[in-house]
């Protein structure tokens, strides 16, 4: 058997003397796709970042690759929550997704035109080719989303974290962006942290529910005991409004793709 | 203005606004996306400690502000990593501080009074010529830098953590960028004086991001436009006989209304299109 990707094995992280993770394990095997659910404040984010290195966990190991978390860096896909970023930074599409070719310790690497087919090949694989040119201020939620995916494309990962790429992106979008999730998945192992649970079974092929604890599921199930365990509500608060209009259970199949 | 360029003051003030504009226009870039205004305005005041430190000891003048300013920019650097949320008060306090022990440390100074207002406004008609040089020499070093990390500047500046992620240096590259702006602010302001850094830092990068599709144009507009500022303050001050640097910041302030009002009436027009 292969090693796994990213190896976390009893990770503790506090901030600001909160406890955000304890005793996390997980093994996230080449080819996964994971869906990465639970509330908000459960530590999600705080996961991705420490799998990238960009935080160190007080107790515990983490290696990527092989490797100590920030090395293997450059060879993860990186798409972070859109709030973050600066909407009036004079920077065009295409430029943000030209950053993703930065390679490490040569600032004077110049851009070459074959750089440039490549990230405008990257955009047109998101569709949106068209808008290379515009300030990225100017796109909506889910165009920026889409150029900020195509400058993890660019990075040629291996791993890619997505930390809720569907936030600003509507229903009908979401499924599109899940199908072409799947289609990135053949090559590249995926972790998505998601809201929308119900949307991302159908996708994905494992789940890790993150709320200080991490529980991970090697099928694509999402159970009320799971969500009991995992949410301070009920089952009924955190299900999407849409399953409760269709009257389905509160279970997702096993296999939808048999 | 051309009969006033027969004066070769008028000649040195010229050349000096337009050294202070390009290295304004650079840095202020870095600093307006950056968003540390705050900190800028609080590494020119503290520099008002080295000044005045250089007086007391009889130190060289560039030698006490551009020491003291370094020092007190790399600490407010180091803060500004490692504890963002207070940043800025840490910052309010060096600032006042280095303002306050300049003015005391000048008092102490026997037989020497250093007058406020050329600190704050700065002297552009008396530049030497020598100043000049090192202002030259400092525009160059801080374009060359600039240039060749420029991608660097770029990433950390719209991202840091995807710059962290693609491997770029980025707590060396922070720190290099707020000791260059250390050395342009202590350069600058002996020419021009504090308030002028400010308004030069802020004010033509304002303008010109709206319209900049890339830092390099914003860089490049900003620069354009001190230097249209410079120019057009420092005719109007030899006109009606103004204080130099005070007649920039107004030609700078006019500006920077004018474009926040077309700036209005567009989003207004565009509103009324497109009901």
């Amino acid at each position: 058997m292969e090693t796994p990707i990213v190896e976390i094995h009893d990770v503790a992280f506090a901030y600001n003397g909160e406890t955000v993770l304890l005793d996390v394990n997980l093994e996230v095997q080449q080819g996964d796709f994971i869906a990465m659910i639970g509330p908000n404040g459960g530590g999600k984010t705080t996961l991705l970042k420490l799998i990238l290195g960009l935080l160190q966990p007080d107790r515990g190991i983490i290696r990527v690759m092989g490797r100590p978390a920030l090395k293997a860096a450059p060879e993860i896909g990186y798409v972070p929550q859109d709030v973050h970023i600066n909407r009036s930074f004079p920077i065009t599409a295409i430029d943000v997704v030209m950053m993703g070719m930065l390679a490490p310790g040569k600032p004077w690497r110049r851009q070459t035109a074959a750089d440039r087919r490549e990230a405008m090949a990257a955009l047109d694989r998101l569709q949106v080719a068209a808008l290379a040119d515009r300030k990225i201020g100017a796109l909506s939620g889910g165009q920026r989303q889409r150029v900020f995916i195509a400058r993890a494309l660019v990075t040629k990962p291996r791993l890619m974290l997505l930390d809720e790429p569907t936030a600003s992106i509507d229903t009908k979008g979401q499924a599109e962006f899940y199908k072409m999730l799947k289609a990135l998945n053949e090559d590249t192992t995926i972790v998505v942290v998601s809201h929308d649970l119900l949307v991302v079974s159908r996708y994905v092929k494992s789940v890790a529910c993150v709320n200080r604890h991490l529980h991970y599921h090697n099928q694509a199930e999402i159970t009320g005991d799971m969500m009991e365990a995992m949410y301070p509500c009920t089952v009924e608060e955190v299900c999407p409004v849409e399953l409760v209009a269709h009257g389905l259970p509160h279970r997702v199949l096993k296999d939808h793709r048999g | 203005m051309i009969e006033a360029l027969q004066f070769e003051f008028m000649r040195n003030a010229l050349a000096a606004g337009l050294l202070a504009s390009v290295l304004c226009g650079i840095m202020g870039t870095l600093v307006v996306v950056n968003r540390i205004v705050f900190l800028s305005g609080g590494i020119a005041h503290a520099a008002y400690g080295g000044i005045g430190l250089a007086f007391f000891f009889g130190w060289p003048y560039m030698l006490g502000a551009l020491g003291f300013s370094l020092a007190a920019a790399m600490v407010m650097a180091a803060i500004s990593m490692k504890a963002k949320h207070r940043a800025d008060t840490i910052i309010g306090v060096i600032w006042a501080l280095g303002m306050a022990s300049g003015i005391i440390l000048i008092d102490l100074t026997p037989g020497y009074a250093v007058d406020l207002m050329s600190y704050l406004f700065g002297s552009i008609l008396t530049v030497p010529r020598s100043d000049l040089w090192i202002m030259l020499a400092m525009a160059v070093l801080v374009t060359a830098l600039v240039a060749f990390y420029y991608k660097d500047l770029l990433a950390l500046s719209y991202d840091e953590e995807f710059a962290r992620i693609r491997g770029v240096p980025v707590k060396a590259l922070y720190v290099t960028l707020i000791a260059m702006l250390a050395v342009t602010i202590v350069m600058v302001i002996q020419v021009v004086g504090l308030i002028l850094v400010i308004a030069l830092l802020t004010i033509p990068p304002y303008i010109a991001e709206k319209h900049a599709k890339s830092l390099l144009q914003m860089m490049v507009g900003s620069s354009v436009l001190g230097a249209l500022f410079s120019t057009a303050g420092l005719w109007l001050s030899y006109r009606y006989n103004l204080t130099s640097g005070a007649s920039i910041i107004m030609v700078a302030g006019f500006a920077f209304v004018l474009s926040l009002l077309i700036e209005r009436m567009r989003m207004w027009r565009g509103a009324n299109a497109s009901p």
